[in-house]
């Protein structure tokens, strides 16, 4: 190939990766920043969406934008009785219990899905209308990857216009810019907190679900795929909504490249980088000094 | 080490800025030996910075600050508290789950150069503990020394403050608003105890309660938006008109 | 310097209760009775040892005898507590949340591994370079992260372990890679005793190891030094104002802990005859963390309840049930978020509280 073809190629698959990666870390992000929650355990709701997506599809023949709309919807209502019942309970509380907390979420999330769905990751074969290569003229690419760097694109747009617009996005960048003043002026602090973090689990379900083909869906997910979310949001800037896009299309299509190039090194740059950007800019790319 | 004439802490050309914003705009500042001088100004006048600058919690934008004659910018705040240079913050600053005793042995410790010691036990350092309680004993808070500092009042709280920095033995005192938050029934003996501070320590000291400047400083600093507006002895600056205008017109509007 | 003399025997009543309290306080606190003495007493008799304190010791004793067939697991699980005490030195005294602690048991681990398997067999010495290999990876690295804070230092932290992770993973030529190192040979220790099938050796050996760590780690917690660590700890910007150096003080225990850590590594490497690349892995750096919090952060003891609690728990459900101890420790680990905060030793010091002894 080509050098002009690998870096189109490059590209492509990073941006795709990092739409994964986005739509999966906000979330984390903004649990992090605003509640003040570290929540290692979130990639269990992106595992579950995937899960949930492809059981439908897989096991009961529902067709993709159900199994898709239905999977985030409960990933989104689930995580709203976690918050309630566990989460809620350590909001700006001791960051180990956290940890704690979260690392046990991720452990019986694992088992239970090694329980119902065993230990190898789950097929995910999309839709004919998806399937193949779609030709551009110049150039054909995969179509379900096109697909999902455009429906990613779409979610992100909407998400930030419906931050910018609405009266919810309005409150939301309000008590993350100041957590205290928000409460001061008499911003429902409480119902904030648990719509944002179903909105956050539920774009994770969309991430993970439609990352299905680039992230593999296995019971290990959360835990391995974690260290990817956890330096999207740090490079990003904690609490930061827009920080962790830029940050996954740098990590998605660095990792793509040091991949594709250097296959021997594996995810040594990927982990270098993320050290010295994080020595070089401790608060992240987008975080507030 | 120093030389006789110089003040114990001067500053030229102190400036500080974030972003657009001065916060400190070409301070020129000296604290005599032995002084008792108050900073005033209205709220976001930049006091609070200003300590920030000097004890080194923040690096300055441009400018030097001299200890005892001494240029000091460049040093760390551990470095400048070692040459004589405390002090108190105006929110409690303190390690509340440990106790009185405690919280100022941990000053001690560190004055004394006993802080690095790896193996000898805490405890074995009768120097150290004889001296923070000796230094609680003259605050009257000796009665105090094994209550944990969460469970005292406020305003007792405020004078560990004190004691922790009086610890370190300075020659500059910095006191962040001393009184402020305690009720005047307890701020009497918080007065008491700054005007018994040896006389050879230069004290300046940030306070609001003009009740309380008026009694303690022979000298006043007037700080407006980051910048010295005027300085003088009490009386000259309760006569100065701009200083009415500025100081006395926020405060009457607020 | 001063000896302090032995304390007298006490009538049965109040010795059970000065035998609980002062291994169950948080940090230092001294009971809230006030007056001159009693304050500056408690401070000079913090460093007294305390009957409670042998209990690790007798049982670990007893277990040797008690438990014959379970030599070689009890020698795993004295490591590991050596390695989270090494924990609770950064994240219970000092604060410093990590999330790549294993990097150092892993570097001990592998130097101890690499010297056993190229004809330095003597264990002693072998561990030895393992600490202070650890030791100055420690330094090394924390020369670099440990002005961060929060998210980021534990970002760093992560990456730091993952990168000697992918080192490990990439120089086969030398580590064996995926496949682990093998090969080794370790000589009977002090030329004596051989490392034998059952384990006696080997935990005879961890435990003398581990004496020696705690005897050392007690005596930094109880320093001028360790107090100041706590400090930094309750609040960073009061120990800078009284002149700390903050940051040398932070780097001087991150070197400590990682020594111990490394010891840690060592002792299994050399006890196990084998490293495999997990010795370094994400995951050994998350249990520790959970040995840690399961038996109580900051109070040098938490690890001696942890370690074994996590290790005894893993092999029972590990035999009945492989694949889904991690459900049941998962819960676990939830259950003592909502109820028992502080863990163990927490759950203890309540129960005191309860009780009417001072905490």
């Amino acid at each position: 190939m080509d050098a002009v073809s690998i870096f189109i190629s490059i590209a492509f698959h990073g941006i795709a990766f990092a739409m994964v990666l986005y739509l999966v870390s906000v979330g984390l992000s903004v649990t992090m920043g605003l509640m003040g929650f570290v929540n290692l355990a979130h990639g269990v709701f992106a595992a579950a969406g995937g899960y949930l997506m492809l059981t439908l599809m897989n096991g009961y023949g529902v067709p993709f934008p159900l199994a898709l709309a239905i999977a985030c919807l409960a990933v989104a209502a689930g995580s709203v009785v976690l918050e309630r019942l566990l989460y809620r309970r350590l909001y700006g509380g001791n960051e180990l219990d956290q940890v704690l907390l979260s690392i046990g979420l991720i452990f019986m999330s694992v088992a239970t899905a090694k329980f119902f769905w065993g230990p190898l990751p789950q097929p995910m074969h999309p839709p004919a209308y998806l399937d193949g290569q779609l030709d551009l003229g110049f150039r054909s690419f995969p179509t379900y990857r096109s697909f999902l760097i455009v429906s990613g694109a779409v979610v992100v747009s909407l998400l930030w216009l419906g931050l910018e617009r609405t009266r919810f996005g309005m409150t939301l960048r309000a008590a993350v810019d100041n957590h205290r003043m928000a409460q001061s002026i008499g911003i429902d602090t409480k119902r904030l907190f648990t719509l944002t973090f179903a909105l956050g689990s539920g774009l994770a379900a969309l991430g993970g679900a439609l990352g299905a083909e680039i992230l593999a869906i296995d019971p290990g997910y959360a835990l391995e795929q974690l260290i990817y979310f956890l330096i999207v949001v740090a490079v990003g800037g904690l609490g930061s909504i827009r920080g962790p896009f830029f940050a996954a299309l740098l990590v998605g299509t660095a990792d793509t490249a040091f991949k594709y190039l250097e296959p021997e090194l594996g995810a040594f740059f990927i982990y270098g980088m993320t050290l010295a950007l994080l020595l070089w800019r401790p608060q992240g790319l987008f975080g507030r000094a | 080490m120093t030389d006789v004439g110089a003040a114990a802490l001067e500053t030229r050309g102190l400036c500080k800025n974030y972003g657009a914003l001065a916060v400190a705009n070409d301070i020129n500042f000296r604290l005599e030996r032995g002084a008792r001088h108050a900073l005033i100004g209205p709220n976001g006048a930049g006091k609070t910075t200003f300590l920030d600058l000097v004890t080194g919690r923040f690096p300055p934008t441009a400018g030097r600050i001299l200890l005892g004659g001494a240029d000091v910018t460049a040093l760390a705040q551990a470095q400048r508290v070692k040459r004589g240079l405390a002090r108190t913050f105006q929110i409690n600053t303190l390690f509340r789950g440990l106790s009185v005793l405690e919280n100022v042995c941990m000053a001690t410790s560190e004055r004394l150069g006993r802080a690095g010691d790896l193996f000898r036990p805490a405890g074995s350092r009768r120097d150290v503990i004889d001296r923070a309680y000796a230094a609680l004993e003259r605050l009257g808070l000796a009665d105090d020394a094994a209550r944990l500092v969460r469970e005292l009042p406020y305003g007792r709280q405020r004078l560990v403050e004190i004691a922790v920095a009086l610890s370190l033995e300075p020659d500059v005192l910095l006191l962040d608003e001393p009184a402020a938050g305690v009720p005047s029934t307890e701020s009497g003996i918080i007065i008491e105890v700054i005007e018994s501070l040896p006389p050879e320590i230069a004290v300046l000291i940030i306070e609001h309660d003009m009740d309380l400047v008026f009694r303690l400083a022979r000298r006043l600093t007037v700080l407006v938006q980051g910048r010295i507006l005027v300085e003088g002895t009490p009386p000259e600056i309760a006569a100065n008109a701009a200083v009415r205008e500025v100081y006395l017109g926020e405060r009457a509007s607020t | 310097m001063e000896h302090n003399p032995p304390r007298p025997a006490m009538p049965v009543a109040n010795a059970l209760r000065e035998l609980l309290w002062p291994a169950l306080r948080v940090g230092s606190g001294p009971g809230p009775a006030p007056g001159t003495s009693s304050a500056v007493d408690a401070l000079r008799r913090g460093h007294h040892l305390r009957p409670l304190e042998m209990l690790p010791w007798l049982v670990a004793a007893a277990a040797y005898f008690l438990f014959p067939d379970y030599l070689a697991l009890g020698a795993q699980i004295l490591l590991a507590v050596l390695f989270a005490l090494s924990f609770d030195l950064i994240l219970g005294y000092a604060g410093i949340v990590s999330l790549g602690h294993a990097a150092f048991f892993g570097v001990g681990a592998y130097a101890a591994g690499l010297l056993a398997a190229n004809g330095w067999s003597e264990p002693l010495s072998g561990l030895v370079i393992a600490g202070i290999a650890a030791g100055l990876v420690g330094l090394l690295s924390g020369a670099v992260i440990l002005r961060t804070r929060g998210l980021t230092l534990l970002m760093l932290t992560l990456m730091i372990a993952a990168l000697l992770q992918e080192t490990a993973n990439k120089a086969g030529a030398i580590t064996g890679g995926a496949d682990g190192l093998q090969g080794m040979h370790v000589a009977p220790l002090l030329g004596l005793f051989r490392f034998d099938v059952f384990g006696r050796t080997a935990y005879v050996y961890c435990l003398a190891v581990l004496f020696l760590g705690w005897l050392a780690a007690r005596r930094i917690v109880q320093s001028p030094f360790g107090r100041g660590l706590i400090g930094i700890r309750e609040n960073e910007d009061r120990m800078r104002a009284i002149g700390s150096p903050v940051f040398r003080r932070r780097l001087v225990i991150y070197g400590i802990s990682a020594a111990l850590a490394g010891i840690a590594g060592g002792l299994m490497a050399q006890t196990t005859q084998f490293v495999a690349l997990d010795a370094l892995g994400f995951e050994r750096s998350g249990v520790v963390l959970i040995m840690l919090i399961l038996g109580g952060v900051g109070r040098l003891y938490g690890a001696f309840i942890g370690a074994p609690l996590y290790m005894i728990l893993q092999d029972g459900f590990a035999q009945q049930d492989p694949v889904y101890w991690y459900f049941w420790i998962g819960l676990l680990l939830v259950l003592v978020v909502v109820f028992a905060r502080g863990g163990v030793l927490g759950l203890g010091q309540r129960l005191a509280r309860r009780l009417g002894w001072p905490s």
